[in-house]
């Protein structure tokens, strides 16, 4: 096992070029429970944690560009207000010391169905920044995740950042688990209103081979929220809207059964979540 | 002023502890010290056809690799029976099984090394589920068959009517111990052909007897020091890696550390057995118990360890702390290739806690009467006849103790309107209140109350006739000019306390104000096992037999010199007079001498089940508890806060109160973990979630407050009167809380863990 | 390859490192600083918590080599805080296995939040497992080192 520690961006990027195969190591809370428990054994570690412009933060063309180091606890307290359902999602995230590590694009670089940052992510249309020797690009979130713990990211490739506007309406995230802290998604649900545009962005977690945008459901309830001139009444949701959105939610989900619940309770649990979500979202707007 | 009985007393580990200077068995080092790793076995079930560790031997840094050839002694061993392979040999019977054993410089040398240890397997069909393990057409898995044992228990009339009949089918999980101290110690060659062991166990001299067996060695040379123990639980009663680190370090020539992770933990130890316990209750009219009906099959897992006892426990507590004067129960424990079940906090009262309670509340539903006063009804009480006909002495204060649950006060709703949880209130939610916690699922949606009830029971130290006791060498002497009591057990600190019991015990028996408890090992005889809550009775009636011994000899001493026949008596260094008044400090009565006893103590003996009948004076003590569970369910997701728990348990006598309470929250936590989070998922005998990702254990989150209420009422038989304490916090708790569960959502809920999706779809 | 960092104040140095060894495991076996638990090595448990620069973090999840040239604080390194004393006074220490890793949590909270409620300090001590005392007397320890 050979372990690079490279002390600069530019550094990182040639290292990757050079080593397309190195397993790159952040917060570590993926990487070195594979490494402990001998699940795995990369050939190169990459350590991305010396890399000082993965740890910052700034806007770029009207929105926030995140480096892919900063980490949910810093989430949490610099971007809690502008970010709110990311600063949900981010407070389900492990334990405070988890949150002190964890970063999400470490979530994004393990790209799994249960990463909690990657609802709120697709529903608020974010994009990733994927950076290599020869030049960067940014992917939309709801495109670059392809397969379980697959995404579109090459070889000689690493996340730099993610980029999210601030919220342009209430948001919220919710999450299923069979205890009351510290656990992985049975699974998840965000959404984000944007009054402006208005428009009803969604995301699934834990209940597909990727994290899933419920799209059919979106439009359901823009239609419904359109339909009813909603948006400028403020009056509330009729209840078969709102289950019919929630039904939507749980169609778009493709779950499994495995160790942490049924298929069929992730998608009963989903519509529930759905629809709670939607409701504590209106509620915010309508205020 | 020496520690005393009833004190709460600080723990004298304590500050070790919490500076992390206290070194646990997965702490040791040694210099030149080898790491051990284990090859296991990935099929449940499979012959071994070969075994080529020609590769591995060649590794760098590996010193050797082993296999049951290199096993000098007997091959088998097991705690009831030996029926459990070293190392596999012939036959693998469980996932996970050990097969091979590879020492290395470096442990990841080891697990690379155990990588390139090539078995060759024909696999085989496993059984998996319990009930297919009894077919007449399975095949054999162990030479006397798959029943390990059968216990009936035949109490009155088995052809007995009722006017009112309810039945039930229940299910428990396997439950895992989950200490957080791995499995692990230091196995040192003393270069004369024999081994010490640095070891955290909760039975020193059992591993030492069956090490001995293993190795092929005498007992002398097989020597054991109790290393830390982080915690135990029944996890540590059978050999893990005891065996193995001896075996390397034999062959070595080196110190041998085995440390297991975590997942290897999960194959390490034997589990709670995972039932289906099937019941029949009927009553009179006014909610008398007529009869009692069940069987209870447990999995037992690929060897037998300690299932022999918990079925016996099982069936002898199948009706709960009630009377009920005709009872037919089956009990029976199957071998399966499933992993191991044996011992655990609570050892087959548990299971059927779940289901005698949860049918209680079944027969109250269907009398229409209150399931407390249902409960109250039967109650046994002092002088009541067990189903195993063994009249219950000392107190049973069955009644008091639902009386006194019931009449708590029962936590308020808190204020964020619930089942609204919207508007401007919203933000003032505190989430950690709420089933899903921070997860953020409800704020208030969908959320109901419950509140349910259970009471259980079970045996305190070893039944059945087997040979209970312990033993304790205490010594006065004085050191720098002060009387210095050490106390010599070799009783396992597992956590629960017992370093502070014997030195409070010590204390108060001598009244010398510095007492030492030594490290427990095999220089001095057996203390039993730290189970079956039976340490504080036995080793700390062992140690106030041996400090009484002492301190008559101190009093003899000091009559003979100070030539006088008045009555005397030790307190605070001195022997002083009726009056208090010193009459001579131990100090100066001792000077050079120095007074030492050791002691065995044997409580009253007790006698095998009747084969047929399971008539017996089988039980030495029982204890009993109540608990009383206020949970809210989110009925939309299934997801339970437990909003709190409540208990009263009789101790007998508080010895150290501030540790009963500890033994009553932390008993407590794991009963909840069992009813609503905690389980082994076996699919076709592979553990599916050995990890602490997925095997999910209770948080603080998880936790709720306990409110307790602890009676001392006083055993007669027994040391101070005091009652095991560690276990019924255990049995009670997960009942009570499904019995909320129910309450909360109306769904019969008959299988524990309880999972979202039982309470849902 | 070599770690070199500064742990407990002092300047440390491992050499011919296995580079898949955990920051637990080098605090451990090649500093001899076993106060830090190995109880899960996967981050669930908080056993093994640690400050990594002054941020409190799960030593199991952070690579040796992450290490290099970091201030590490251990609970060998916080003797004679009033937190370790509480949790002897409270009865909050049972085994203990889990206790290092509580205290250098609780530690991080106080010094966050002087005065916790119930509430706070549950949330600040979700990831740290207790298997033997049901985290009441826990609760009861924070409150006393925060008096």
């Amino acid at each position: 096992m050979e372990f690079h520690q490279p002390g600069s961006w530019s550094e990182a990027l040639q290292i990757k070029a050079a080593h397309p195969e190195a397993t790159p190591i952040a917060g570590g809370t993926d990487v070195m429970v594979e490494i402990n428990l001998d699940h795995r054994r990369p050939s190169e570690i990459i350590d991305l944690t010396r890399v000082r412009e993965l740890t910052e933060w700034g806007m770029d063309d009207g929105m926030l560009r995140i480096g892919a180091g900063v980490t949910y606890t810093r989430l949490i307290d610099e971007l809690g207000d502008r970010l709110p359902g990311l600063a949900i999602a981010s407070r389900t995230v492990g334990s405070p010391q988890i949150r002190n590590r964890g970063t999400v694009g470490g979530n994004l670089g393990t790209a799994s169905p249960a990463g909690d940052a990657h609802p709120p992510l697709l529903a608020a249309d974010a994009l990733v920044e994927l950076a290599s020797t020869s030049g960067s690009r940014r992917v939309p979130v709801r495109e670059f995740f392809t397969g379980p713990k697959r995404s579109a990211m090459r070889g000689d490739e690493l996340i730099a950042a993610f980029l999210i506007e601030s919220a342009q309406g209430p948001q919220q995230f919710s999450k299923v688990g069979t205890r009351n802290a510290m656990v992985i998604a049975v699974c998840s649900f965000a959404i984000a209103l944007d009054g402006g545009r208005r428009r009803v962005g969604t995301g699934i977690g834990s209940a597909g081979p990727t994290p899933i945008r419920a799209t059919e459901a979106e439009e359901f309830m823009q239609g419904v929220l359109e339909d009813e001139n909603l948006w400028d009444r403020q009056t509330e949701v009729g209840d078969s809207a709102l289950t019919r959105f929630g039904e939507l939610v749980a169609l778009a989900a493709r779950p499994i059964d495995d160790v942490r619940g049924t298929a069929a309770y992730r998608r009963h649990a989903l519509a529930v979540l759905a629809r709670r979500c939607f409701t504590w979202a209106w509620d915010e707007f309508r205020r | 002023m020496s520690p005393r009985v009833g004190e709460s007393v600080r723990r004298p580990d304590g500050l070790l502890k919490v500076h992390g200077h206290f070194p646990y068995s997965s702490d040791l080092h040694e210099e030149g010290m080898l790491w051990g790793a284990t090859v296991r076995s990935p099929h449940p079930h499979a012959r071994i056809l070969s075994i080529d560790a020609a590769e591995a031997r060649a590794m760098q840094g590996v010193h050797a690799v082993l296999t049951h050839e290199d096993v000098p002694g007997q091959m088998l061993h097991g705690l009831e029976i030996h029926d459990q392979p070293v190392l596999a040999f012939e036959h693998v019977r469980y996932w996970g099984e050990a097969v091979a054993l590879v020492a290395a410089d470096h442990p990841e040398q080891a697990r690379r090394a155990a990588e390139k240890v090539r078995v060759e397997y024909q696999v085989l069909v496993p059984i998996t589920e319990a009930e297919k393990a009894l077919a007449p057409d399975a095949p054999r898995l162990h030479p006397g068959g798959n029943v390990t044992r059968h216990v009936k228990i035949r109490h009155g009339d088995p052809n007995a009517r009722a006017d009112v009949v309810v039945t039930g089918e229940y299910e428990i999980g396997m439950q895992d111990q989950a200490p957080l101290g791995p499995e692990s110690g230091l196995a040192i060659p003393d270069g004369e052909g024999g081994v010490d062991l640095y070891i955290a166990t909760q039975w020193l001299h059992i591993d030492q007897e069956q090490l001995a067996s293993v190795l092929g060695l005498p007992a002398e040379k097989v020597r054991l020091t109790m290393a830390g123990i982080g915690g135990a639980f029944g996890a540590r009663e059978d050999l893990s890696m005891q065996a193995h680190a001896c075996l390397l370090a034999l062959k070595t020539g080196r110190p041998v550390k085995i440390s297991y992770s975590r997942p290897e933990s999960f194959v390490g130890h034997v589990h709670r057995h995972p039932g289906r316990l099937t019941y029949e209750h009927g009553a009179d009219r006014d909610g008398k118990l007529a009869y009692v009906r069940a069987r209870i099959l447990l999995d037992g897992g690929a060897y037998a360890s300690s299932s022999t006892a918990v079925i016996a426990n099982a069936s002898c507590f199948a009706v709960g702390p009630y009377e009920c004067s005709n009872a037919t129960i089956d009990g029976i424990v199957v071998y399966t290739n499933n992993p191991p079940c044996g011992a655990m906090r609570g050892f087959g009262s548990v299971q059927n806690c779940y289901a005698h309670e949860a049918q209680m509340d079944k027969l109250a539903a269907a009398l229409s009467m209150d399931p407390v006063d249902l409960r109250i009804r039967n109650a046994m009480k002092t002088g009541s006849r067990m189903i195993t006909g063994q009249v219950i002495e000392g107190p049973a204060p069955v009644a008091e103790l639902l009386q006194r649950v019931r009449a708590m006060p029962v936590p308020s709703i808190p204020s964020p309107h619930r089942g609204e949880g919207q508007g401007e209130g919203r933000r003032q939610v505190d989430l950690t209140s709420l089933p899903g916690g921070v997860s953020n699922t409800t704020h208030g949606e969908g959320v109901k109350r419950g509140i349910g009830f259970a009471v259980g029971f079970k045996n305190i130290g070893y039944s059945e006739g087997f040979n209970d006791y312990s033993t304790a060498r205490v010594r006065l002497s004085v050191v720098d000019g002060n009387p210095r009591v050490e106390v010599h057990t070799a009783g396992a600190e597992v956590g629960q306390g017992l370093v502070t019991v014997q030195a409070q015990i010590a204390g108060t028996e001598l009244g010398v104000n510095d007492v030492v408890v030594l490290n427990a090992d095999t220089h001095v005889g057996s203390a039993g096992s730290s189970s079956a809550s039976r340490q504080t009775y036995i080793t700390g009636g062992a140690v106030k037999s041996a400090s009484e011994a002492v301190c008559k000899r101190v009093l003899d001493l000091a009559r003979s010199e100070l030539h006088t026949e008045r009555e005397l008596r030790v307190e605070n260094d001195a022997v002083r007079g009726t009056d208090g008044k010193e009459v001579v400090s131990l100090a100066t009565l001792l000077g050079d001498a120095v007074i030492e006893e050791t002691r065995e103590f044997h409580p009253r003996r007790t006698h095998p089940l009747d084969p047929e009948t399971g008539q017996s004076d089988a039980h030495m003590q029982y204890a009993f508890a109540a608990h009383r569970a206020v949970v809210d369910v989110d009925t939309e997701l299934g997801l339970v806060k437990v909003i709190e728990l409540a208990t009263a348990q009789d101790v007998g006598k508080a010895i150290n109160p501030i540790a009963v309470e500890g033994q009553l929250e932390g008993g407590a936590a794991q009963g909840l973990g069992l009813a609503v989070m905690e389980e082994i998922q076996l699919k076709d005998g592979v553990i599916r979630n050995a990890s602490f990702t997925d095997y999910l254990l209770p948080t603080i989150l998880d936790m709720p407050p306990v409110r307790k209420d602890i009676l001392e009422l006083g055993d007669p038989h027994s040391p101070y009167g005091l009652k095991g304490v560690g276990e019924p916090p255990t049995i009670s708790s997960g009942p009570a809380i499904v019995a909320a569960i129910r309450a909360a959502t109306g769904r019969p809920v008959t299988r524990v863990p309880v999972r979202p999706h039982d309470l849902t779809l | 390859m070599n770690i070199r960092c500064t742990v407990n104040g002092e300047a440390r140095e491992a050499r011919d490192v296995w580079a898949g060894e955990s920051l637990l495991y080098v605090l451990r076996e090649r500093f001899g600083l076993y106060g830090s638990k190995n109880a899960c090595e996967q981050g669930e448990c908080g056993s093994c918590s640690v400050y990594l620069d002054g941020a409190l973090v799960c030593s199991c999840l952070v690579l040796g080599g992450q290490a290099n040239g970091r201030e590490v604080v251990t609970i060998e390194g916080l003797h004679g805080d009033k937190v370790q004393q509480a949790f002897v006074e409270a009865g909050a220490v049972q085994c203990g296995f889990c206790t290092p890793g509580l205290i250098v949590a609780t530690h991080d909270l106080l010094r966050r939040v002087p005065h916790p409620t119930d509430a706070q300090i549950r949330e600040a001590l979700s990831g740290n497992i207790c298997r033997c005392t049901g985290y009441a007397k826990i609760i009861d320890a924070v409150h006393m080192a925060a008096r």
